[in-house]
């Protein structure tokens, strides 16, 4: 599942640089640091996680030490600083879902996937984790699932199947299409 | 039905497109503003209307506007904070999704009173859907002239951008905010001095919540007056409340501020009761920061008299037996739940989403959590009860930012209101594991004072 190992240098292609260079416009001169949350949520987008070269070269194009890029990714809970499976289910484990059931719907998850908290499956297509409140408590248990953060609303066990055997589905035929 | 501002149009189909947005309506605010109003125009009538900051604190809107600093050759910024990320919260999310141009609109009225010409709305990461809906929104409003240069041939200028968070709870603080905007970790400043002096880029600063800047979208469209008439007291206009937990109909409601809290929960227009038939134990009244209340003190305030939703009703009796109306955020607790088990949650939240940086906070909340989940799993002792206030007194008041008291108040509120149900936990440690203590205070008469509870 290894896409960039964290030693490997990594090369962002024009297109990314074009997306930096639209977003450092955002802010007043020399405030281009200001582009560092965003310009992270790119770069996981790109390769599903931030690794240390990655955080490097960040460094490099916004002109700040790679101690500042650090410190931001690893303050932020969104940011995976080693590798995922292909989709991280992330499931709400705040106080108002756990009212109606996101407990349960965790061990479900645990079960069905036949991982850990935090590791992935050996396919490489999952992982998942337990985050913090995710603002839709009143459609909860809730999971999101990232680079585009779908919310998955009103869970249920069945609901549960349905997603991971649709993304697997997915997946193998996508894999054929190739 | 209850008279709706934010949430009107809320249902007609396409309202999330400029094209239908406009059609009802939208923009007109902007227009009425920039072509008939000065700029201290709007910041008095926003002053007038005794809005108050839908954020949680509730401080007053307009004299937050007025305290802003204008010194010759600095920028000034307007923030907007849709980092919404107080549990039982979620009404922010529903409103960028649905009707995005309205929190559009609110942020060029808004930057206008202020003098800003450059102005950010900060989202939570997670919501990356909603800073999709709102860029759209954005482009579209600035296609039809209503963001960019020499808006409506007014001579004003404004750029509107959308910023996303990385997910921390402690980046819905304004200066944690400020901080994150500026590519930092959210480590809140010391105040002062306050962002309306030196905020974003060492700039006057104003930070507003989403809802309380849409607010000022019908404040402008129909007059301060008009906004002041709806509500109590100093409590005016209506607010949004998420309703969530175990209700018949969860959600979103826009109502007048002074609804009552039984109505609220009980009637079909609001939230249709308690879910499966229950009964209701306990509510969260404002966000997970707030005290927790009984059922019977979240309905009745302790002199008997019904509790209205504004910020004084649910405030009455300061927190011996009040709480606070925070963002909003209604989380109902039906009969099977465990306060224990909540209260241990909610402390796992803080100790998780503590910045770090004031050590009262950052080790508090650990402890707190600690001894919670030994009192949850039956490895508890008596003593911890006063332990935990103990903790929370001394995390309370002692922090940069109010996290620690957002940390300290959920466990102080509910040992003092369910004190016995943490008891048992202790002395019946093993049927603790299978049941739940039930409803022992859904009875209950009205609590003795602090001090008197305790022991």
């Amino acid at each position: 599942m290894l896409k960039i190992s964290n030693t490997e240098e990594v090369i962002f292609s024009p297109e990314l640089v074009t997306k930096f260079n639209e977003i450092v416009s955002r802010y007043p001169e020399d405030k281009q640091k200001s582009a560092l949350l965003p310009i992270l949520h790119l770069v996981q987008a790109e390769y599903g996680w931030i690794s240390t070269p990655a955080m490097d070269k960040v460094a490099e194009y916004l002109d700040l030490k790679p101690i500042e890029v650090y410190e931001v990714a690893t303050f932020y809970t969104m940011f995976f600083l080693k590798p995922q499976g292909k989709y991280v289910l992330e499931v709400c484990r705040t106080g108002p879902c756990c009212l109606v059931g996101a407990e349960k719907i965790m061990k479900y998850i645990e079960q069905k996937l036949n991982v850990k908290e935090g590791e992935v499956t050996p396919d490489g297509l999952f992982s998942w984790r337990g985050v913090e409140c995710l603002a839709a408590c009143g459609t909860g248990p809730v999971l999101q699932i990232g680079p585009e953060y779908t919310y998955y609303e009103n869970l249920t066990e069945a609901k549960v199947d349905e997603l991971i055997d649709g993304l697997r589905l997915k997946t193998a035929e996508n894999a054929q299409m190739i | 039905m209850g008279r709706k501002l934010l949430l009107e149009n809320i249902n007609v189909p396409g309202i999330n497109t400029f094209e239908v947005y406009r059609q009802k309506g939208g923009y007109r605010a902007v227009e009425k503003a920039l072509k008939s109003m000065s700029p201290e125009d709007v910041v008095e009538e926003v002053k007038k209307s005794g809005l108050r900051g839908r954020g949680g604190a509730g401080f007053p809107t307009g004299m937050k506007w007025s305290f802003l600093a204008k010194p010759e050759g600095k920028p000034r910024y307007l923030v907007c904070n849709g980092d919404e990320s107080e549990p039982g919260t979620f009404k922010d999310r529903y409103l960028m999704t649905y009707i995005p141009h309205l929190l559009i609109e609110g942020m060029i009225v808004s930057s206008y009173a202020l003098g800003a010409n450059t102005s950010y709305i900060y989202v939570r990461g997670e919501m990356m859907p909603q800073i999709r809906i709102l860029e759209k929104a954005i482009a579209e409003a600035k296609n039809a002239g209503l963001l960019g240069k020499n808006i409506l041939g007014s001579g004003y200028d404004l750029e509107l951008y959308v910023q996303p968070g990385g997910g921390a709870y402690i980046c819905g603080e304004e200066t944690a905010l400020i901080e994150s905007l500026e590519g930092k970790r959210g480590n809140p400043r010391i105040k002062p001095p306050f962002p309306a002096i030196s905020g974003l880029y060492n700039c006057p600063t104003v930070v507003n919540n989403v809802e309380s800047i849409a607010a000022t979208v019908p404040i402008i469209n129909d007059g301060a007056d008009e906004y002041a008439k709806m509500g109590i007291g100093r409590s005016t206009g209506t607010k949004l409340i998420s309703a969530s937990g175990n209700l018949n109909k969860p959600g979103v409601y826009e109502i007048e501020l002074g609804v009552s809290v039984e109505e609220f929960i009980y009637s079909d227009e609001y939230c249709g009761g308690i879910a499966n038939g229950k009964r209701m134990k306990a509510v969260v009244a404002g966000g997970s920061s707030v005290p927790i209340l009984p059922a019977n003190l979240i309905l009745k305030t302790a002199n008997g008299e019904n509790r209205l939703i504004t910020y004084e009703s649910l405030a009455d009796g300061g927190f011996a037996t009040g709480t606070m109306l925070g963002s909003g955020g209604f989380v109902v607790f039906d009969e099977d739940q465990c306060i224990v088990r909540n209260t241990w949650n909610y402390s796992r939240f803080y100790h998780h989403e503590s910045c770090g940086q004031c050590s009262p906070c950052r080790e508090g909340t650990g402890w707190m959590e600690k001894v919670l989940h030994r009192l949850e799993y039956g490895h508890g002792k008596l003593s911890d009860i006063d332990l935990l206030v103990d903790v929370s007194k001394k995390i309370e008041g002692n922090t940069i930012c109010p996290l620690g008291d957002a940390a300290a108040w959920p466990v102080a509120s509910a040992i003092r209101h369910f004190r016995d149900e943490f008891e048992w936990h202790v002395t019946h440690p093993d049927e603790a594991m299978q049941r739940n203590y039930g409803l022992a205070h859904y009875a209950d008469p009205l609590p003795k004072p602090e001090g008197v509870t305790a022991n």
